[in-house]
């Protein structure tokens, strides 16, 4: 994207003259930032073909209008020209041939870690009617409708839901992934500065839909750290009954539990779609074999290392499968 | 008794909850009386049975299809309206959670397939017989049938507001949340049955019109000599043949999870609901194809029209069409690129979506080389098409920036995505109707629609337009999402959200404005005694307005494309005037009450399925079948108009 690069620099020198209610506009880490990127490149790209749109309809509107005074060519028979028609036929086709590579090299980029010598952290997404769970499956921690991720580090959200199909979206990190009954799905995000950011459900589960907002909050390591012990320390454990309870359609507040059932999470997964994902289990060592490049790269910390993965080796089997149909792979 | 009325009340027409309800059944029994009460005292009755329940004439059917989108408009836009000024302020309680997702449930439905899909079908029937140069469709009574299925599958839909419950499942409707399990009420079944029996009448109606473009044009009308318009029905009718099956198979599959327990899309019993939101979309994203296409055929008709000219690049232009349809039908999974299928696939459907952009592109300037070197009229149907350029040139850009994968994972659900389809909607199909309606009202109704009026609606609409959706791209980039009720104060989002509501208004009077402009210009438009108000081109031109019901006297033989302007600028048009020798009797189909009883059977089955009242079900379905056996033996369905009483018509109108 080298030859972009003054072009895109001064765009983003634009938008970010945009309030930092844009949240869009103001990434707080890589994923966000190559996304916008894309989407300033696209805009650019675009405005090659619509500004000249504007500029001609303008033009030939008020050139040819129909009125007495009008000296303008009229040649009612003039209706072809190969070399125009060349024109606007080559053009677009070259402008998305450069935005559809740069499209399909990002697409593939997104699949993996956004920095991959550095330990990835693993949180578990659990979307409910109304409100979402977070399990960390290293720190045996949970949290309602928050969460908090060390800055400086990929973070591997795995998304399923235990109610209608959801959308887990926090635009200031980057972009979303639908959250499924049934399924795993990862999204990889990070933070490179503290901050709090704004996170909401962004597909449609009824009445208490609009209320479905939650934070995510990046602090340094230390504090992140700090804060897990505290959390450890004070708050109740989540029990299989608490589980229930909160399943029940419901909008809440914050909420943090020092530990959460064993297995709940691929549990979940399993209850909800272990039936049709029949025919994958079938497939031998499908763990190994979906993580090729991800799983090699950030140290086993994927699907393999769950500690909820310790059921049955075909559960592994299919909640790895599922989990390779994230934003790529 | 009492309770038992009051248990009826509460269950299916929702007494209990409040004056909102309470206004709509007294405003829709005093209408309903009203109607009765008009058409009883000036004994119209058997006029309404015999000249437009009973029709199979294209005009007519043409007519009341607009009738009905103009009304879906007016319920649509009060749905955005309600919408709007929920969503004005933050923290807003004018509508609650349950009333704000039944509205926008209703609203898309509504805008979708009981406005765009009416509108084009009414310029369809209006315009494609004339320009062809043929007496009807192919299949004249299928067509009533595709009416009467449309006109009770809207009823359906539009019946639950008072009767039972709206759907609020959104209107693209997925599962899980629209399975019963999360969604107990008769809402989503009105939803289901609404748009199945409508969508059977439409698939009709595309066999109908490819049937009629490909086998019923005048002779000399090689392919190559048609109106862009007609090639632009025949492009959408490719896809409506294709896509509508899908979607009949999905919502079918849907219903049958709900009323009998199957469980093709439940999250439990092996059942898939992505199965569900692809089946979805892979009529969904054709279907936008089919309302947007007709409209192009529009602005290419009046583009040429109204700048004098010849349609620059005629072949790009076809080829354009049909490249389009067929694209249509690759780029459904860019409505999910977030949920998961991989980076090729979505790499795959990504590049294209963009390819659509291509052949759209090459449309877009063509239009603006017909123009080029013309003699631009700004008449109404071209002030709505030179509107549409810069709108749709925008919204279309903007469909290339969500194409790009990754940049649609944030741009995805949110308010980005809304302004998006609501400038191609409204820029495209929507200025697209509008300018169809003003260009062939006259050819319908025999007037032309006041300018002055018109030009308040197409100003205060327009404006209107661009306050509402501008500022929510901005909205999108601040993160808000589709479908919230209410949204808190202290993320910034107020101010452009009282924009937004504030252009809402604005189009609602350019509404109005309309409204009247149709109102004063059917007691003190401009009477078309022409027949060719705009100096047109096409065949429908060289014919009297309104036309006569069997359309030609004599069939033109045609030998050029726009060929009635070539006659023109030769100063042979006399040649498509009819002599009285050549007259000979016409062979026209009879009308037939059964397409109507055929709509009635099919509502009273929608009923019986929606509340499983399978007795009731049954019975409709057995008026079906019973209407459609009754055809089959039906032999006496056509009839001769005589030479003297075509004669006479023609002599009247001063043409012979």
């Amino acid at each position: 994207m080298r030859r972009w690069r003054w072009l895109l620099l001064a765009a983003l020198v634009l938008v970010t003259g945009c309030g930092p209610e844009y949240q869009v506009l103001h990434p707080a880490g890589p994923v966000g930032r190559t996304e916008l990127r894309l989407i300033i490149l696209s805009a650019i790209l675009i405005g090659i073909v619509v500004i000249p749109v504007l500029v001609l309809l303008f033009y030939i509107v008020w050139r040819y209008r129909d009125k007495p005074d009008n000296h303008a060519p009229y040649k009612p028979e003039w209706s072809e020209s190969k070399w125009l028609e060349v024109v606007w036929w080559g053009v677009p086709i070259v402008i998305i041939g450069i935005l559809g590579f740069y499209t399909g090299q990002t697409t593939f980029a997104l699949t993996k870690p956004p920095e991959s010598d550095v330990k990835p952290l693993t949180i578990d997404v659990t979307s409910l009617d109304w409100k979402w769970l977070f399990e960390y499956p290293d720190q045996g921690i949970a949290t309602v409708n928050y969460c908090e991720i060390p800055t400086g580090v990929p973070v591997q959200f795995v998304l399923t839901s235990d109610a209608p199909m959801n959308s887990f979206w926090v635009p200031q990190l980057g972009g979303q992934e639908y959250t499924m009954p049934g399924m795993a799905m990862r999204l990889w995000l990070q933070a490179d500065r503290p901050g709090t950011y704004y996170g909401h459900g962004a597909n449609f589960t009824g009445k208490g839909f609009a209320h479905m907002q939650f934070h995510v909050i990046a602090t340094s390591q230390n504090k992140f750290d700090q804060w897990v012990a505290r959390v450890k320390q004070t708050a109740p454990p989540l029990t299989k009954a608490g589980y229930q309870r909160l399943k029940q359609p419901s909008v809440m507040g914050r909420a943090a539990y020092s530990s959460f059932p064993k297995g709940l999470f691929n549990a979940t997964i399993w209850a909800e779609g272990g039936r049709y994902m029949d025919g994958m289990l079938d497939m031998p060592g499908m763990s190994e074999s979906t993580e090729p490049e991800g799983g090699a790269a950030t140290g086993g910390t994927a699907a393999g290392a769950h500690p909820a993965g310790q059921s049955s080796a075909s559960q592994h089997a299919a909640a790895g499968m599922k989990m390779a149909m994230g934003h790529g792979e | 008794m009492w309770e038992g009325f009051r248990h009826f009340a509460d269950t299916y027409l929702m007494w209990n909850e409040g004056p909102l309800i309470w206004m709509s059944d007294v405003l829709i029994l005093l209408t309903s009386i009203g109607i009765v009460a008009v058409l009883t005292y000036f004994k119209k009755w058997k006029w309404l049975w015999d000249e437009w329940l009973t029709t199979v004439d294209h005009k007519k059917i043409g007519i009341m299809y607009l009738i009905c989108a103009l009304l879906m408009f007016f319920r649509g836009g009060v749905d955005a309206l309600l919408m709007r000024t929920q969503l004005a302020l933050p923290n807003n309680h004018f509508l609650d959670a349950e009333h704000y997702d039944q509205i926008f449930t209703t609203h898309g439905t509504i805008m979708i397939l009981f406005m765009a899909m009416p509108f084009i079908f009414a310029l369809f029937n209006i315009a494609v017989p004339l320009q062809i140069g043929a007496r009807d469709v192919a299949f004249p009574y299928l067509n009533a049938i595709s009416f009467w299925l449309f006109f009770f599958g809207a009823l359906l839909f539009n019946i639950s507001f008072v009767f039972g419950g709206s759907p609020d499942a959104g209107w693209t409707s997925y599962p899980p949340l629209s399975e019963l399990a999360f969604d107990k009420g008769p809402g989503e079944n009105f939803y289901l049955l609404g748009l199945q029996i409508s969508g059977i009448g439409s698939i009709a109606t595309g066999i109908n019109f490819m049937a009629t473009i490909l086998k019923m044009r005048a002779p000399g009308m090689t392919l190559m000599r048609m109106p862009l318009f007609t090639w632009s029905v025949l492009a959408a009718c490719v896809v409506i043949i294709f896509a509508f099956p899908a979607l009949t198979v999905a919502l079918a599959l849907l219903l049958l999870d709900r009323i009998v327990g199957t469980h093709f899309f439940t999250i439990l019993h092996g059942g898939n609901p992505m199965m569900f939101i692809n089946l979805f979309w892979i009529w969904g994203h054709p279907e936008v194809y089919i309302v947007i296409l007709p409209a192009f055929g529009v602005f290419s008709e009046v583009v040429a029209t109204f700048a004098r000219k010849r349609i620059f690049g005629y072949g790009s232009m076809v080829v354009a069409l049909m490249a389009i349809s067929v694209i249509s039908f690759f780029v459904w999974v860019h409505h999910f690129f977030t949920m998961g299928a991989g980076a090729d696939v979505n790499t795959f459907f990504a590049v294209a979506t963009m390819a659509v952009g291509i052949p759209t592109g090459v449309k877009v300037f063509n239009w603006l080389f017909t123009m080029y070197r013309g003699r631009i009229r700004m008449s109404l149907p071209m002030l709505w098409t030179v509107a549409f350029v810069p709108c749709f040139a925008i919204g279309g850009a903007t469909g290339v920036m969500l194409a790009v994968a990754p940049a649609d994972y944030q741009y995805h659900n949110s308010y980005f995505l809304i302004a998006h389809f609501h400038q191609v909607l409204i820029g495209g199909t929507v200025f697209g109707m509008l300018a169809g309606m003003y260009y062939w009202w006259p050819k319908m109704f025999g007037f032309l629609l006041d300018e002055r009026l018109g030009r308040w609606a197409f100003w205060f609409f327009n404006i209107g337009f661009y306050v509402c959706f501008m500022p929510q791209y901005a909205l999108g980039f601040m993160g808000m999402q589709r479908r919230m009720y209410t949204y808190p104060a202290d993320l910034g989002w107020g101010t452009l959200n009282f924009i937004s509501t504030i252009g809402a208004y604005l189009m609602g009077i350019g509404f109005l404005f309309m409204v009247a402009q149709i109102i004063y210009s059917i007691r003190y438009g401009q009477r078309d005694l022409t027949g060719d108000p705009w100096d047109g081109r096409t065949l429908e031109w060289s014919l009297p307005s309104p036309v006569p019901h069997y359309n030609f006297a004599v069939i033109p033989t045609v030998e050029d494309r726009d060929y009635w302007w070539v006659l023109k600028q030769q100063g042979r048009t006399q040649e498509l005037r009819p002599r009285p020798e050549e007259i000979q009797p016409i062979h026209m189909p009879k009308n037939s009450g059964r397409p109507f009883l055929m709509g009635v059977a099919f509502f009273v089955a929608g009923i019986g399925f929606v509340f499983n009242w399978y007795v009731l079900a049954v019975l409709g379905l057995l008026g079906v079948v019973a209407c459609m056996v009754a055809r089959a033996f039906e032999y006496d369905d056509e009839y001769h108009i005589p030479v003297e009483e075509v004669q006479h018509t023609e002599a009247a109108l001063g043409r012979l």
